[in-house]
């Protein structure tokens, strides 16, 4: 099979619907291939693209000069595909994605609130990122809006967010958040229920706003990687490891072979590192504290492994454009590879009590079903997805360096429920040891940072990487000086989230913060 | 009976009580611990709810605008309702004077008082949580108390009393005999018992989680003093129903005369069963997660039915002879 085998017969279709592309790029943002359209046919392109069987990635705009740039992001076969158009910054209306694509409601909303963007035949015109931190006609990420903000004093607080209502006799709305009882990120939750059982869930988020994509703005590549370092803390290397790819990729430059490695090892052991928390998390949310304490000393051991051979816990800050700022010497690998083998044996024993364990099969089994058909529809990627039958792992299906010279085995359940997405969990650290064993056993020499030349004209890139909530998207553009222009990074939580709102319905309320960790979307990494 | 021990008789009664609200703490930090260990962990020592409670007689107490009366005079009533209810429980000697009002239906009385003040707390101050905790916990209470009063008349049936000290009196007479009846009443009460305290697998007492909650739920609003009257009171519940389960089932041990030996050897053969009974929660609690909230009802109706048969067994085997 060979790469956009399928992209012509899609070009037939646009044609058939008059659908005129303007220009075609296999280059400038390869891996994936650019297409421009009109703004016209920005909705009839989408309706093409979700009857061929697209899954929509990511939508990100830039305020250029007279108008502005919109981007959407669709894969098929593993294939990346750019749509790309130009409305009027004066009058910047476009067709909505979101009645053929659902998954792409948020992001559409984002760029509403933040480049005033109107999507005419949006089902939904609410604000979503914006809330009363800046003016009903200001939007952040226009040109002419500065980067430090106005000066506004406190944010009021947001009472005002116009939820929908459901109504008929006994329905009762619940509000949760923003602040929660644990530690955990700030966001609302508005449940609809008739006695226990929730009729509707709605989240309101938004509240850890931090402007990134402004202040990415006339970064170096060196602060743009550590900027997204920051985007979501526990998908540090993930995003760090997307923007490096983005910014390598824009510019040309080719990281050396050991440094692609390493960074591999370090975004596995993010993943091992989170994977060991959210299992033992999903038992204590159904009152199953034992296997909350093993998992979390399993994951405090990791940490600090990680700690003390990379300088940092959560890795963060290890990825730089060009490579990696940490070597791994000889006898840490040896070390490495007996905390491996340590590891699998401990979970081995642990395994066998989870799979073994009638009244936690009783809370898990057939609870917060997603179907395969929602999934797909929102474009679930990670846990979430691949529990519902969706194999997106592009490790596997679009390898990047270095997974092109490893076998990535996905895996794939069909149920769908919170036990599902806990086996896919249980799966992936044991299928991210092996490949952490391969990985330091092909390892090979050299250096582990090339030097980050930038070719002194305007250029973009695109990085994908598969962080462990799944599939990461960056877009980085740098102006001729090479500081940067654009920055859209695009967390997989866009589309867990709203995942978690379908899960969540029918199921009863005590079996949200279950349903919710089995997800455990980023408040951060969307809220940008 | 004489008026010096009949004052002596008061006053060990008085101090039986005083033991028993000292020591409640003492019991809910022990089950902590032990759960603690049973998770590999160090735990806080079991002495922490006394430290906790300490600290929260020394705080501030905030009141919620919305709130009523109600949510003020909660804590002193679900305290001093428990309190009552745990006086009526033979704990060191059976022959108090307090024995003659002793009686287990005044008891559930007293609980079911506690209960529906702390369900009205809950929803007095209008959030959402409260009026979730409250109405849980009249749904799980109101299955609960028919299988703790089916469970009780079967004791009463063969004691020929609903007076408590009077039915340990007469198991202790009657030997160590394996009854079929009290086996069932036994088994439906502990059900029971994991239901009213809020015990792993009915309700969660250690989580953070404000949608699952029951009794958390309701004391949710609560703080300072009033929290902790709150806290101390589920204390108490939790000791009074262990101490039901041991003394009424078990009583060997429990002093017949106010003699200071026999007190003595009361006490300890008390703490030896309650540690017992503490490690059995402990490790039940460790290996079982929660239930889901509406498999609660399924939990009771088996404690219920378990009393039944408690009953008919009684009827059917016992009551000839």
């Amino acid at each position: 099979m060979s790469r956009f085998d399928w992209l012509s017969e899609l070009l037939a279709r646009f044609e058939d619907e008059h659908i005129l592309v303007r220009r075609g790029w296999a280059r400038r943002l390869a891996p994936a291939h650019l297409l421009q359209i009109d703004a016209e046919d920005w909705g009839k392109a989408a309706a093409e693209a979700a009857t061929f069987g697209c899954r929509w990635a990511g939508l990100w705009g830039e305020h250029l000069e007279e108008e502005i740039q919109v981007n959407a992001c669709l894969v098929f076969k593993g294939d990346y595909l750019v749509l790309r158009t130009e409305v009027p910054a004066g009058e910047p209306l476009l067709p909505s994605h979101t009645p053929h694509f659902p998954g792409a409601d948020r992001l559409e909303r984002h760029a509403q609130d933040l480049l005033g963007l109107a999507f005419g035949d949006h089902p939904d015109e609410r604000r979503w990122t914006r809330h009363l931190a800046w003016q009903e006609d200001e939007y952040p990420l226009r040109r002419d809006f500065p980067v430090q903000g106005h000066a506004g004093g406190e944010t009021p607080p947001d009472g005002e967010y116009p939820f929908r209502a459901v109504l008929g006799s006994g329905v009762y709305e619940i509000p949760v958040g923003p602040v929660h009882a644990g530690i955990i990120e700030p966001g609302h939750f508005r449940f609809s229920a008739v006695g226990e059982r929730v009729i509707r869930l709605e989240q309101h988020l938004g509240y850890v706003h931090k402007g990134i994509e402004k202040i990415a703005v006339g970064r170096d590549a060196e602060g743009v990687v550590r900027l997204a370092g920051r985007i979501s803390g526990d998908s540090t290397v993930a995003h760090a490891w997307a923007a490096c790819q983005a910014l390598e990729r824009a510019c040309g430059v080719q990281p050396p072979e050991r440094a692609d490695f390493l960074r591999a090892l370090f975004c596995e052991r993010e993943r091992v590192a989170n994977h060991l928390g959210d299992i033992g998390a999903i038992c204590n949310d159904v009152g199953f504290a034992f296997a909350l304490q093993q998992f979390h000393r399993l994951r405090e051991i990791w940490s600090r492994r990680s700690g003390e051979r990379f300088g940092h816990r959560m890795m963060m800050d290890r990825l730089v454009p060009g490579g990696v700022a940490v070597d791994l010497d000889r006898g840490a690998a040896e070390t490495l590879r007996t905390d491996h083998q340590a590891l699998r044996t401990e979970l081995e024993r642990l395994y066998d009590i989870l799979t073994d364990h009638p009244s936690l099969e009783d809370r898990l089994l057939g609870t917060g079903r997603l179907s395969a058909e929602t999934a797909r529809a929102l474009g679930c990627t990670g846990y979430v997805g691949k529990a519902s039958g969706q194999p997106c792992d592009i490790r596997h299906h679009s390898p990047y360096a270095p997974y092109q010279r490893l076998e990535v085995r996905p895996a794939v359940r069909e149920e769908g429920d919170v036990m599902a997405r806990m086996q896919v969990r249980m799966e992936e650290i044991l299928e991210s040891l092996r490949l952490m064993d391969e990985l330091l056993a092909l390892l090979p020499g050299g250096e582990v940072r090339a030097p980050f030349h930038h070719p002194g004209k305007a250029c973009e890139g695109l990085g994908m990487v598969d962080g462990w909530r799944g599939e990461i998207l960056t877009y980085v553009r740098l102006d001729a000086e090479g500081r940067l222009a654009h920055f859209f990074p695009r967390d997989p939580s866009w589309f867990t989230w709203p995942a978690l709102e379908r899960i969540q319905l029918g199921n009863i309320v005590p079996d949200f913060p279950v349903c919710n960790k089995s997800v455990n979307g980023s408040y951060s990494g969307g809220d940008l | 009976m004489s008026t010096l021990s009949n004052f002596s008789g008061w006053l060990l009664a008085l101090f039986q009580l005083a033991l028993f609200a000292m020591a409640a703490p003492l019991l809910a930090g022990w089950i902590k611990w032990l759960k603690a260990r049973l998770q590999n962990r160090r735990g806080s020592s079991p002495l922490q709810p006394y430290r906790d409670l300490h600290k929260l007689f020394g705080k501030e107490v905030l009141v919620a605008e919305t709130a009523s009366a109600v949510f003020r005079a909660a804590p002193y009533i679900v305290f001093g309702a428990t309190l009552l209810a745990a006086a009526s429980l033979p704990l060191l000697t059976v022959k108090l004077p307090t024995a003659a009002i002793a009686d287990m239906i005044v008891m559930v009385g007293f609980l079911a008082l506690a209960r529906f003040f702390l369900a009205l707390a809950g929803m007095d101050t209008g959030s959402a949580f409260g009026g979730m905790g409250a109405s849980r916990e009249m749904l799980v209470s109101a299955l609960a108390e028919p299988a703790m009063l089916m469970a009780i008349f079967t004791l009463a049936m063969s004691a020929h009393s609903t007076n408590l000290s009077s039915i340990s009196s007469w198991v202790l007479n009657e030997g160590a005999i394996l009854r079929p009846s009290f086996m069932f009443a036994l088994l439906g009460l502990a059900l029971v018992a994991v239901a009213e305290t809020g015990r792993i697998p009915v309700d969660n007492p250690d989580t953070h989680l404000e949608l699952t909650m029951i009794h958390e739920a309701m004391i949710l609003e609560y703080s300072g003093r009033h929290l902790a009257l709150m806290e101390w009171a589920a204390q108490l519940k939790l000791l009074l129903y262990g101490v039901l389960v041991v003394n009424v089932f078990f009583p060997w041990g429990i002093a017949e005369s106010f003699a200071p030996g026999a007190l003595a050897l009361g006490l300890a053969a008390l703490t030896a069963k309650l540690l017992l009974l503490s490690m059995i929660l402990a490790v039940s609690e460790t290996v079982l997660a929660k239930m889901r909230l509406f498999r609660a009802p399924q939990f009771l109706n088996l404690a219920f039915l378990l009393a039944v048969l408690g009953l008919l067994s009684f009827v059917i085997l016992e009551s000839g002879t």
